[in-house]
């Protein structure tokens, strides 16, 4: 019995606290969702579509967080470079996964080279990252909405009916890669069971090809720099490479990971669409038990499920209960909430 | 030799020191001819946003001055400010007692807020913008937790106009007929031109930047400089590190609940759910453009940044659309200096930060 109370102990004290409330007000949720009249595997498929649809952006958090560079807050500016790669691919118009697959060769070569510049910078500013990636992220975000509306696409999918230049805030991409991953493989139990295997193939080879990147010699590198700056260094590693090499590797994810979440969602959100996404993606990496300074492979898989089980859940289960739309409001609350407990911790990176 | 190099490095320093506010003068200078507007129209809309804004600005002062950066979390004392309009307003107290009531409501709500702050704050040293940014959003989702549930359900609203159709919440867009302008209009006085000018608003401000002025030759005030020069250096003197820290963003938090007040009763209608996220944000861009850094701000720099940043403010969409023929272009832009002057502020500072550590190690291994 004390055993039993010890290993308890032991357990709360790895995972936790908030990430047990909020665990458990999940499960609490699953439970109550058929009570309340909301199909329980209708739910479940919607939460499982949502994990493959963030996944990678939630993965783009990673290698930032590994080499010490801290939570990548500057995320839209890899969203930016996937969104180039869309908008052009819908440009020359060539459907299917093909069409897909232009969208990332275009994508992550933009994405190396913002990834390389942002890491440049945050190079310069050991120790204040955090705060900067968010108004770099902000600004290039801002900045492209000028973009947006001056660059010369043409297709008349894309640009405003009436003004006949600039990009509408959101296009389809219906017609042209909707689905392109999601298509292949795909699960249908019943009526409302339904898993995209595709996208879950490609989110796992992602998760693969990271995973097996820390393992390589550069990977492991990168690990040091993180874990202890002045010893990788006394080591002969070179730090401002391994911290670019990370925020590149960041910035291409994050680029692959709005292509994953558009052929899924079906739309291409430009203008002040990639705003916040940034702080979805970094609530879920902490929720699934990541520090400011450590993350892994699991983190990232249980993160994204708890925190996109919430967001599926809570407006059909709390919406039947209490006949108000509190989604919003929880949304808020449990994201940020998470990053301030991450941000306070007492375990934290020497400077 | 030593000398002349000082000498050419203060100019320098000096051009470095100034070169945001110069950049915004000279944009300034060439967006003003291109958007048309009259002098007389510019004048007064400055006076104007003089008046509305400089309060808020002046609350990020104190801690900077404690050495603990722009205090993003200056959108708590917003929300108290807010809550403390929504009360008055639904017991339709107009007039200055309706503002006075108002400030008299948030002040509670502020320290509280304020003291949670700084305590978060005291737990994340070294990082306390992220912090107190993530702690704005955290904030802003207990606000409408309980703004938007609970009033008018756990918290009586008896005034139907405040409350949403379905009976509790309050709406998203309050009109604020009863403190609409009191303040500006107390003591009326146009110039040349039929030019207003805000005198009361005005001498509040003056007041309080005396008040600020003196706060820093006191005791807590000169703790506070201690503290932003060299925390553990402070500690060691025997000051009481993190209760000085926690004043000061309670000073910040109150001042911003106020500032928040005379903001929206000059404007007059109160944006329930947005009107104090944007606050924050204009604050902080306007100080940096004034020419403030994360770790040194002065009273001129406040006024000046206002003044510039809302001269952009007003000119840039205007200017946009007579460039390019698009309004919306030059509001893109003017977002996108926003969010790029912060970001550049904060990058400097971290580089000179950073620069000066290396300087440092340097001496220390006898270089130079």
């Amino acid at each position: 019995m004390i055993r039993m109370k010890e290993k308890l102990q032991a357990f709360i004290e790895n995972a936790g606290w908030p990430r047990i409330i909020i665990g458990l007000f999940l499960l609490s949720l699953f439970i109550a969702a058929p009570m309340v009249g909301v199909r329980l595997d209708a739910s479940l498929s919607d939460t499982l579509v949502r994990v493959g649809m963030n996944g990678v952006l939630v993965l783009a958090m990673v290698p930032m967080i590994q080499s010490g560079c801290g939570l990548n807050f500057g995320l839209p500016l890899g969203i930016i470079a996937g969104l180039l790669g869309a908008v052009t691919s819908i440009q020359i118009g060539i459907q299917g996964s093909i069409g897909f697959l232009i969208a990332m060769v275009i994508a992550v070569p933009l994405a190396v080279v913002f990834g390389w510049m942002y890491g440049q910078l945050l190079n310069r500013v050991k120790g204040d990252e955090m705060m900067i990636a968010t108004y770099v992220g902000f600004s290039s975000v801002a900045l492209m909405c000028m973009a947006w509306l001056l660059l010369p696409y043409t297709s008349p999918t894309m640009i405003w009916g009436y003004g006949g230049s600039g990009l509408r805030t959101t296009i389809s991409v219906e017609g042209f890669w909707f689905s392109a991953l999601s298509k292949h493989l795909n699960i249908r139990i019943g009526e409302f069971f339904y898993l995209p295997i595709g996208m879950y193939i490609f989110f796992a080879l992602m998760i693969f090809l990271v995973w097996g990147f820390f393992r390589t010699k550069t990977g492991t590198a990168v690990t040091a720099v993180g874990s202890n700056p002045e010893f990788a260094r006394a080591s002969g590693i070179n730090v401002d490479k391994m911290r670019t090499i990370s925020v590149i590797l960041s910035t291409v994810l994050g680029a692959i990971g709005i292509l994953v979440y558009e052929q899924s969602f079906g739309f291409v959100q430009l203008y002040m669409g990639p705003f916040y996404m940034a702080f979805p993606a970094v609530a879920a990496i902490l929720l699934g038990g990541a520090s400011v300074n450590k993350a892994s492979m699991v983190n990232v898989v249980v993160g994204t499920f708890l925190f996109q089980g919430i967001l599926t859940m809570t407006p059909s289960v709390i919406n039947s209960v209490m006949q108000t739309d509190m989604s919003e409001v929880i949304r808020i609350i449990v994201s940020n909430g998470m990053i301030l407990y991450a941000l306070t911790r007492k375990v934290m990176v020497k400077r | 030799m030593a000398d002349k190099n000082k000498g050419s490095m203060s100019l320098k320093n000096i051009l470095a020191n100034n070169a945001v506010p110069i950049i915004f003068i000279g944009l300034s200078a060439i967006a003003i001819p291109i958007s048309g507007f009259s002098a007389n129209y510019l004048i007064q809309e400055m006076l104007t946003r003089l008046a509305r804004n400089s309060f808020l600005v002046l609350s990020l002062l104190i801690p900077i001055l404690a050495g603990m950066g722009l205090n993003f979390g200056m959108v708590l004392g917003a929300m108290a400010g807010q809550i403390g309009l929504i009360f008055v307003t639904d017991w339709a107290v107009t007039g200055v007692y309706g503002m006075m009531l108002a400030g008299l409501i948030g002040t509670p709500i502020a320290i509280v807020l304020g003291y949670i702050c700084g305590a978060v704050l005291n737990r994340a040293k070294g990082r306390e913008m992220v912090t107190s940014y993530i702690l704005g959003f955290f904030i802003n989702g207990v606000y409408q937790l309980i703004v938007l549930y609970t009033m008018g359900r756990l918290i009586p609203i008896s005034n139907p106009q405040l409350v949403l159709s379905r009976g509790y919440g309050i709406r998203n867009a309050i009109n604020l007929t009863g403190v609409r302008h009191v303040l500006d209009n107390l003591i009326p006085l146009k110039i040349f031109n039929n030019i207003d000018v805000p005198v009361a608003t005005f001498i509040l401000i003056g007041f309080f930047c005396i008040l600020i002025i003196w706060f820093r030759k006191t005791k807590l005030g000169q703790d506070m400089r201690a503290l932003g020069q060299d925390m553990k250096v402070a500690e060691e003197a025997g000051i009481p590190v993190e209760r000085t820290r926690i004043i000061a963003i309670l000073i910040s938090t109150i001042l911003a609940c106020y500032g928040q007040i005379i903001f929206l009763q000059n404007i007059g209608t109160m944006n329930t759910y947005n009107s104090h996220e944007q606050a924050g944000m204009f604050a902080i861009a306007a100080i940096l453009i004034g020419g403030a850094s994360v770790s040194r701000a002065t009273i001129t720099n406040v006024f000046v940044g206002v003044v510039l940043f809302h001269l952009m403010f007003v000119v840039s969409p205007m200017a946009g659309k007579e460039l390019i023929g698009q309004a919306q272009l030059g509001e893109y832009f003017r977002v996108f200096v926003s969010y790029g002057i912060i970001a550049l502020a904060l990058v400097l500072h971290a580089w000179r930060r950073m620069r000066a550590k290396a300087e440092a190690r340097r001496s220390l291994r006898g270089e130079e």
